[in-house]
């Protein structure tokens, strides 16, 4: 930054600024402003655009049509992000744990395996799994044969009380690969001398694990723990593939992601509705925020980057 | 301070305390094995019975799921039909086309970006580095609505276009991030003796720096073309016309018309995945070293 800071020319600056810019503001900064603007709007008889003030977020949160839908797809959500934290980030932690083990044979191949269903598209999953769970094809229930607990097998997809978790831990078998590849990096960053010097001072393996490596990579895990809530919130894909729209059996898949498609095109016998939608949009930018911003407040300021 | 002083006392491989304890290490190690190859097995199982069965008849699907193909249960009818009843190849096409101007824009575009932004003190660059952190964050998809109307106004409903411009602006956050930590690392004397050789900024950037950050692009394909090769949100809403659906569109719409024809369902999900499993074991030394180089920072 100290050199040739006066070589460059305006011109020069703008065109080097101005592609990325452009197309960053034109096709995501600004839809999203105006997204957020157009919630307070509502149409007119004539179908125009007429400010509402709060009209479109009072309807969604207090009107008794509305309201049960938006609660029940904002608390399901935060189950589908529970369930995302109970499992996918601990078990994607043990998985890097044990192949950044020093001189592990195979690590790489496990690695590379292990990641494979994180490439793949979520409706190819959400499908694949549709089937594995299917009691028409009887899969799964072979399979818990073997364990002998054929017995406990269900038609999780379907039933109301397990569809949404059944959901999540699909979710959760796919996405491992991402916490499980960012933590294995940072594993990597942790320097061998720090590890060396207390297996020769005698720590155990668990000692290291759980009083050097662990405190290392808490910003790794604070990181992750937002990527996974952002994402969380943000999901439809797997959800509208299963299960449709309309999120079924009786709403109970129901998330923000697929709310807000429902909102915004409309299902059945209820009309699209772009302002509601956008404000569906809203308050889940709201959501996200709030996330993002307890992230960088309070997780971020009290973990003082390592400096490795 | 007393830890580095300490190390050189001890010889590199500690060879008595391994040989002391050499059978409960084996053990774990055994342990550590048995857990990975288990969960190998659990990620890999899924796909691998998609595989074997979408070349199983009808009947040996249903009687015997876990059974390799034999010679009387081998069939192609699945993929036959799939190929014959959609633009499987097409959809394929269009996907490609999209993902690969998608990465070329957002290399280009996030490369200049980067360049201005880590290289040149300006008024606004601060500001304009948070602006375009923003996006890393906040998802393109909640400003669908107006994205919507805009693609409708600029006439590119329906097209790859409007797919390739929301997934440039989509990737572009992240890999302006990548890229500028990269060019941080350039080093000062490579640029200064172009200057002092009086090659103009622009021609620095193209021929020096550019072919520079070779290694960069793999980590910013792995962010940025993943998830849009598998997005099924944008397709569905900007572009879901026979012509210009991609394959996790095609196959999603598939499905839902034939769920009950297993033989189709079954090579239909079979062509999603067997393209990436050959350009995954092709590539996938370069994607993961992207993946952990870009977490390393």
């Amino acid at each position: 930054m100290k050199h040739a800071v006066h070589t460059v020319r305006p011109w020069q600056l703008v065109l080097f600024l101005a592609p990325a810019l452009l197309v960053y503001t034109l096709f995501s900064a600004m839809p999203l402003a105006q997204t957020l603007a157009q919630g307070f709007f509502s149409a007119d008889e004539n179908g125009k655009a007429v400010y509402a003030g709060l009209e479109n977020f009072r309807t969604i949160l207090l009107d008794p049509d509305w309201s049960a839908g938006f609660w029940n797809a904002m608390v399901n959500n935060a189950r589908f992000f529970a369930i995302h934290m109970l499992l996918q980030n601990p078990i994607g932690l043990a998985l890097a744990t044990l192949f950044s083990l020093k001189g592990l044979r195979g690590a790489r191949t496990y690695r590379t395996l292990i990641f494979l269903p994180t490439l793949l598209s979520v409706v190819i999953i959400g499908f694949i799994w549709q089937l594995i769970l299917s009691p028409l094809w009887g899969v799964g229930e072979k399979l818990m044969g073997f364990a002998g607990l054929a017995g406990l097998f269900a038609p999780w997809l379907g039933q109301e009380e397990t569809a949404l978790t059944t959901l999540s831990i699909v979710s959760v078998w796919q996405y491992i690969g991402m916490p499980m590849m960012l933590i294995y990096a940072a594993l990597l960053a942790v320097p061998d001398e720090i590890i060396e010097a207390a297996h020769v001072e005698g720590a155990g393996a668990m000692r290291i694990f759980w009083q050097i490596k662990l405190p290392l990579i808490y910003p790794t895990l604070g990181l992750v723990t937002i990527l996974t809530f952002v994402a969380n919130f943000n999901a439809f894909d797997l959800i509208y593939s299963v299960k449709g729209a309309l999120a079924g059996p009786n709403y109970s898949t129901d998330i923000l992601g697929t709310l807000f498609y429902r909102t915004f095109f409309g299902y059945q016998a209820q009309v699209g509705n772009a302002y509601l939608g956008s404000a569906v949009a809203t308050l889940m930018f709201l959501v996200i925020l709030a996330g993002v911003g307890l992230y960088f407040v309070a997780v971020q300021r009290r973990l003082t980057r390592f400096a490795l | 301070m007393t830890v580095i002083a300490m190390k050189p006392e001890y010889p590199v491989t500690p060879v008595a305390p391994a040989q002391a304890g050499s059978t409960r290490i084996d053990f774990g190690r055994l342990m550590v094995h048995a857990a990975l190859l288990a969960y190998t097995a659990l990620a890999l199982f899924p796909i691998a019975l998609i595989l074997i069965n979408s070349v199983k008849t009808r009947a040996a699907i249903f009687d015997d799921p876990l059974a390799l193909p034999s010679m009387e249960s081998l069939t192609f009818g699945g993929f036959v039909k799939v190929i014959d009843s959609t633009n499987f190849l097409h959809y394929f096409g269009n996907s490609l086309i999209v993902t690969l101007l998608a990465l070329f824009c957002i290399v280009l575009f996030g490369a200049m970006a980067s360049w201005a932004l880590s290289e040149y003190r300006f008024m606004g660059n601060r500001l304009l580095t948070l602006f375009l952190a923003l996006g890393i964050m906040i998802p393109i998809r909640l400003g669908t609505v107006s994205i919507l109307e805009l693609m409708v106004r600029l006439d590119l409903v329906n097209t790859l276009t409007a797919l390739v411009l929301v997934y440039t602006a989509q990737g572009l956050p992240l890999a302006v991030m990548i890229l500028s930590e990269f060019m941080r690392q350039v080093p000062a004397e490579l640029k200064d003796a172009a200057r002092c050789d009086g090659v103009g900024e622009v021609k620095i950037f193209f021929q020096v720096i550019l072919p520079l950050i070779r290694p960069a692009i793999a980590t910013v394909a792995v962010f940025t073309m993943i998830p849009a090769w598998n997005d099924l949100w944008f397709p569905l809403i900007l572009a879901p016309s026979e012509s210009t659906r991609t394959v996790t569109l095609g196959v999603q719409q598939f499905i839902g018309q034939y769920v009950t024809d297993w033989n189709s369902v079954l090579a239909a999900l079979s062509l999603a995945v067997i393209p990436m499993l050959i350009l995954y074991a092709l590539f996938s030394r370069q994607l993961i070293r992207g993946l952990t180089a870009g977490a390393v920072k």
